[in-house]
């Protein structure tokens, strides 16, 4: 008990040093987990908008996939991602294995399904009404799906935002593929891991706050779209 | 009547959703400029009509005619077809974005210049008057305000032809003033043809050149209010635009144009006299509106050729108006519309004629003769005042 509370004191004491190497590990965190939704985003938006609009034969049973794969394991992506790039796999001339692009491609492949469903969803929540009043109104279909996403655009942000903090909270996927070099693919997940086991409490339990008060920010944003 | 030069025609136009049939064998020719009111009751097919005719969705079978060219049933064409249309729906949808956005969003998608998609927007949303509201939150509106978003949203267009459906359906009597006053402004400033869907009555009469009724997805009749409302074509548009007293009846005299109707009753006869040139032996309902009963205590006083006395049955008030409910009582030996001499002795010997009948008289009026149940009242009409449907035809 004693040795918590020390590391809770400690914890707080190198947050608000702003201690170099914690502030380089939030900063990496926060690259490479934003440069993964970005792109899942870049990926899911087009997409989703396509299936949400297109008719077409297993529709229903695409979307069930895709919403089954919300819940893959980290490990599993990340598995599959290290087979990829490893030296032997199909993608290993590239030599990316165990550096921050690697892990951006795999935390992409982690959230891209969730994004996508969500962001399915959501276009689906923008009424017939509307729809049917903008056509009235002279929209082409191209204006129609621009309408529908303009409608939809808070439940879609609330999407990103969730995908952001998969992403970011992650640990097994960052672990396999990335490495957790020191300095290099270190992030907040994977220093929280490590600390833990080498004894090192306190800059485990800071990383655990400061992750805790982002995943904070994030619900708060979210609750905000929400009531929107 | 037929216009000469129709903007929109519908040919021989049937429809169903599944095993519902919604329209049937209906036509329709629309005149460039006019205003036309779809009347009938809910789930008559009023708002499907709408939807075809805007090309929201093809139609089962049949043709439809925009400024004499056939439209096909897909293809660009009805995009460009339908941008020189505008429908206004039941319950105004109103995009998530600013009052001067939603009302911009037709001319942009009509790749309008942006100065003069402003120019006109500001100038429509003075016309509504809902210049202060500019940048706020369209779905922050209110019922009304929202709607006449949707109202200049369309205007804004100057669309050839509007299509309105139920557009005061759920607004309050301030809104509906202010809707209808806009509607009939437009009609009267632009010329736009209207097809509006209603089922008020009172506003098809107040705003359209000409009344379709619409009933199970068969236009049953077609022409001006006053047409429609005095002479309705049979039982279902008698019902429908509020004919309350409907009798049934065989017509067994017809002098120089007075019909006598005799409506048959458990306890003895009663008769009516119509301004009628149906023969002898038709069997005929009388309709009679309510409106066009005058009560009175005493019967010396009416000079309509139709008089009963009857018993109040009940009396319900709204607005203005008071509306009255009558059993008439017949005497057994005498025929029902020659007034009795003493009324107590009517009483004592009077029996239920089998028909009812409903009067709108004024609250004032109800409150001077004391109306109230059990009440002992004469209701007179004129000849004029009875209009008959042929038996056979209304069942068509």
């Amino acid at each position: 008990m004693i040795e918590l509370w020390h590391g809770l004191t400690k914890a707080i004491e190198l947050i608000v040093s702003l201690d170099a190497e914690v502030v380089e590990i939030v900063g990496r965190t926060l690259r490479i987990s934003g440069t993964s939704c970005i792109l899942a985003s870049l990926i899911s938006l087009p997409l989703g908008s396509l299936i949400h609009f297109r008719q077409f034969r297993g529709k229903r049973v695409l979307i069930n996939i895709i919403q089954t794969l919300f819940s893959v394991p980290t490990v599993i992506v990340g598995l599959f991602v290290f087979v990829l790039f490893s030296r032997a796999g199909p993608l290993g001339e590239l030599g990316i294995l165990f550096t921050p692009t690697v892990m951006v491609i795999g935390q992409m492949i982690l959230i891209t399904p969730i994004l996508l469903g969500l962001i399915i969803s959501a276009l689906s929540g923008v009424s017939k009404e509307i729809v049917e009043t903008a056509t009235s109104l002279g929209a082409s279909g191209f204006q129609l799906v621009l309408v529908v996403i303009e409608e939809a655009k808070y439940a879609v942000f609330a999407a990103l935002i969730l995908g952001f903090g998969r992403a970011m909270s992650e640990l097994g996927c960052a672990m396999m593929v990335g490495g957790n070099i020191r300095g290099f693919t270190r992030v907040m997940t994977t220093a929280i891991s490590l600390a833990t086991t080498k004894g090192e409490l306190e800059i485990a339990l800071a990383l655990g706050m400061i992750l805790l008060f982002l995943a904070l920010i994030i619900n708060i944003a979210l609750n905000r779209l929400q009531q929107r | 009547m037929k216009p000469l030069h129709s903007i929109i025609e519908v040919v021989d136009l049937n429809h169903s959703y599944g095993e519902r049939t919604i329209l049937q064998g209906l036509s329709l020719s629309i005149g460039k400029g006019e205003v036309f009111a779809l009347i009938g009751p809910t789930g008559a097919g009023k708002t499907t009509l709408l939807r075809i005719i805007d090309l929201l969705e093809a139609p089962g079978s049949g043709e439809i005619y925009f400024d004499g060219k056939c439209i096909p049933r897909s293809g660009k064409q009805r995009l460009e077809i339908r941008r020189r249309m505008s429908f206004i729906h039941q319950k105004p949808q109103v995009f998530n974005s600013s009052v001067y956005d939603n009302v911009a969003c037709g001319l942009k998608w009509r790749g309008e210049k942006k100065n003069r998609v402003a120019e006109k927007v500001d100038h429509t949303l003075e016309m509504v008057g809902l210049e202060s509201y500019r940048h706020r939150n369209a779905r922050t509106l209110s019922g009304g305000e929202a709607q006449r978003v949707a109202l200049a949203r369309s205007l804004v267009l100057e669309p050839e032809v509007l299509l309105l459906d139920e557009p005061t359906a759920n607004l309050d009597p301030v809104s509906t003033a202010k809707i209808e006053q806009l509607i009939s402004y437009v009609a009267g400033q632009r010329n736009t043809t209207m097809i509006m869907a209603t089922h008020d009555m009172s506003q098809g009469q107040q705003l359209a050149d000409r009344i379709g009724v619409l009933i199970d997805g068969r236009l049953v009749q077609t022409g001006n209010a006053d047409h429609i409302f005095r002479s309705p074509l049979n039982e279902e548009v008698a019902n429908f635009v509020g004919m309350e007293n409907i009798i049934e009846g065989v017509i067994t005299a017809n002098s120089e144009g007075v019909a006598t109707i005799v409506i048959p009753a458990q306890a003895g006869i009663s008769t009516i006299q119509a301004v009628s040139d149906y023969p002898v032996g038709e069997e005929v309902y009388a309709c009679v509106r309510p409106e066009d009963i005058t009560l009175a205590l005493s019967s010396t006083l009416s000079s309509a050729r139709n008089s009963f006395s009857a018993k109040v049955t009940r009396v319900t008030s709204f607005g203005p108006l008071s509306r009255v409910e009558m059993t008439p009582v017949c005497h057994s030996r005498a025929s029902g519309n020659l007034p009795l001499s003493s009324p107590r002795k009517r009483e004592s010997q009077g029996q239920d004629c089998g028909f009812r009948l409903v009067a709108l008289v004024t609250k004032i009026s109800a409150e001077e003769l004391n109306l109230q149940e059990g009440r002992q009242v004469y209701a007179s009409f004129k000849a004029t005042g009875v209009h008959l449907i042929n038996k056979v035809a209304g069942l068509q």
